[in-house]
């Protein structure tokens, strides 16, 4: 069309950026959402201790609806194109935290969580990590004992972490709901989901059952140790 | 005396298809019974506080009536207790239940517009809840009917929390994971919906009158 020729050949004489035609409404740019990361490991892989469909209804449900809302909640705000840590933080707000804190806080949680988990996993951590257990829990048995109290009494949901400060000093804590130590200011390096979800289809109410397993047969202490030297760099 | 764990006021499979058995047997022998056994073991210290009965206890939560060390154990498990025994009452055989009628139906159209619309209301505030905690259908202090969820087992009784709405309770839900998990998985909404096939409303104006006189029923 001439009249469009025109205006092209105008603008390229003038040696002006291109400038897109105007539309009714301001045109929104998708940057890529945040995905949900699978876990390290096939969702039957930590059978007979966490079934698959506890695994199919806690990865492939709640967590994913997590990242959906979350992502629904922050396209075309600021959060948009920011990385997860930076989404969580900022939503944090200081504690008074925004809706978009439940959803990426959670996110964060969950991902963390299988993580700290693998098949054949428990047993004990070795090196520098189990020198700093002993050190600062008396022994690995009064670990074990403080970690699943720490799991326990969180009331209602929530989560119990293993965390280590820059100096190596290990210290346990427990947050309600979609809380985190990273809020906190601290560096986790464990943790167990005590949401009901994470263990009602395997143990109902049986609690202290779900803690005494993920315990002794599914932590993934490789993972845990490596988390502990990279929180003292 | 002790308090003991109620018998539920019908079968565990009367609330089927929409409540299970499994679930209903596992919340009332191990969640519930666990709150009364929790909360006779701190009132055991505490005689005067036992004295005032489940309703006065859950009242005083919060105020400095309830010694620093146990507030937060009689808070749980006083409040678990009240909140299941208010539940499972406030329930029944799916075929007996119709639809409120009289005083709490008007006071319901009066406060929300139609029985729809406090449904909506309610349901939003049952699945809004994040986290464990209930949503309530109560009388406030000032006659009016007001729709609230609290966290954890937290109840309207407990006027002297911070981000408590006081009123009466007529009609509440658990959506504590554990009161759906079993069939409904991480389908929260869908419970909620299937549950009002249960609620039982004459109950529902059996709490409403005696609230409307401020009353608080067991």
């Amino acid at each position: 069309m001439a009249l469009s020729m025109k205006i092209q050949a105008s603008s390229l004489i003038a040696g002006q950026r291109r400038v897109r035609p105007m539309t009714g409404r301001r045109a929104v740019v998708i940057k890529a959402a945040l995905e949900l990361k699978a876990p390290p490991y096939a969702l039957d892989a930590l059978e007979p201790h966490m079934s698959k469909q506890t695994l199919e209804f806690h990865w492939g449900k709640h967590h994913r609806a997590y990242v959906d809302n979350m992502n629904k909640q922050i396209a075309g705000t600021p959060l948009d194109g920011k990385s997860l840590e930076e989404v969580v933080l900022a939503s944090w707000n200081g504690g008074s935290p925004t809706p978009v804190f439940n959803n990426a806080a959670q996110v964060w949680n969950h991902t963390f969580f299988w993580e700290s988990m693998k098949p054949n996993g428990g047993g004990a951590p070795t090196g520098k990590l189990a020198e700093a257990i002993a050190r600062d829990f008396g022994s690995f048995d009064k670990f074990k004992e403080e970690f699943k109290a720490a799991g326990l009494t969180q009331f209602g949901s929530g989560w119990a972490w293993l965390n280590a400060d820059n100096s190596g000093k290990l210290s346990l804590s427990k947050t309600p709901n979609a809380v985190t130590p990273v809020v906190e200011g601290k560096t986790p390096i464990l943790t167990v989901d005590v949401w009901e979800h994470a263990y009602y289809i395997d143990v109902q109410n049986r609690r202290p059952d779900y803690l005494t397993t993920f315990i002794e047969k599914l932590i993934n202490w490789d993972v845990v140790a490596e988390r502990y030297a990279a929180a003292q760099k | 005396m002790a308090f003991e764990l109620p018998a539920l006021p019908y079968d565990y499979g009367t609330l089927e298809p929409h409540v299970d058995s499994q679930t209903m047997l596992i919340h009332h022998t191990k969640h519930h019974q666990a709150y009364v056994n929790n909360l006779n073991a701190a009132l055991d210290k505490f005689p005067e506080l036992k004295d005032l009965g489940l309703i006065d206890i859950n009242k005083v939560v919060g105020t400095d009536k309830v010694p620093g060390d146990v507030a937060t154990t009689i808070r749980n498990n006083g409040g678990g207790h009240y909140n299941h025994t208010f539940f499972w009452k406030v329930m029944t055989n799916p075929s007996n239940t119709n639809g409120p009628s009289g005083a709490v139906k008007e006071a319901i159209e009066a406060a929300f517009g139609s029985v729809d619309e406090m449904k909506a209301k309610f349901n939003a505030a049952a699945a809004g809840r994040f986290g464990s905690g209930w949503a309530w259908l109560g009388v406030k202090e000032d006659g009016s009917l007001a729709i609230t969820s609290t966290p954890n087992q937290d109840n309207p009784l407990m006027a002297s929390l911070p981000d408590t709405t006081s009123m009466v309770p007529i009609l509440g839900l658990d959506v504590w994971e554990h009161a759906y998990y079993l069939k409904y998985q991480n389908r929260r909404p869908e419970y909620i919906a299937a549950w009002w096939n249960v609620v039982n409303w004459e109950q529902v104006a059996v709490n409403f009158d005696a609230a409307k006189t401020g009353t608080v029923l067991l």
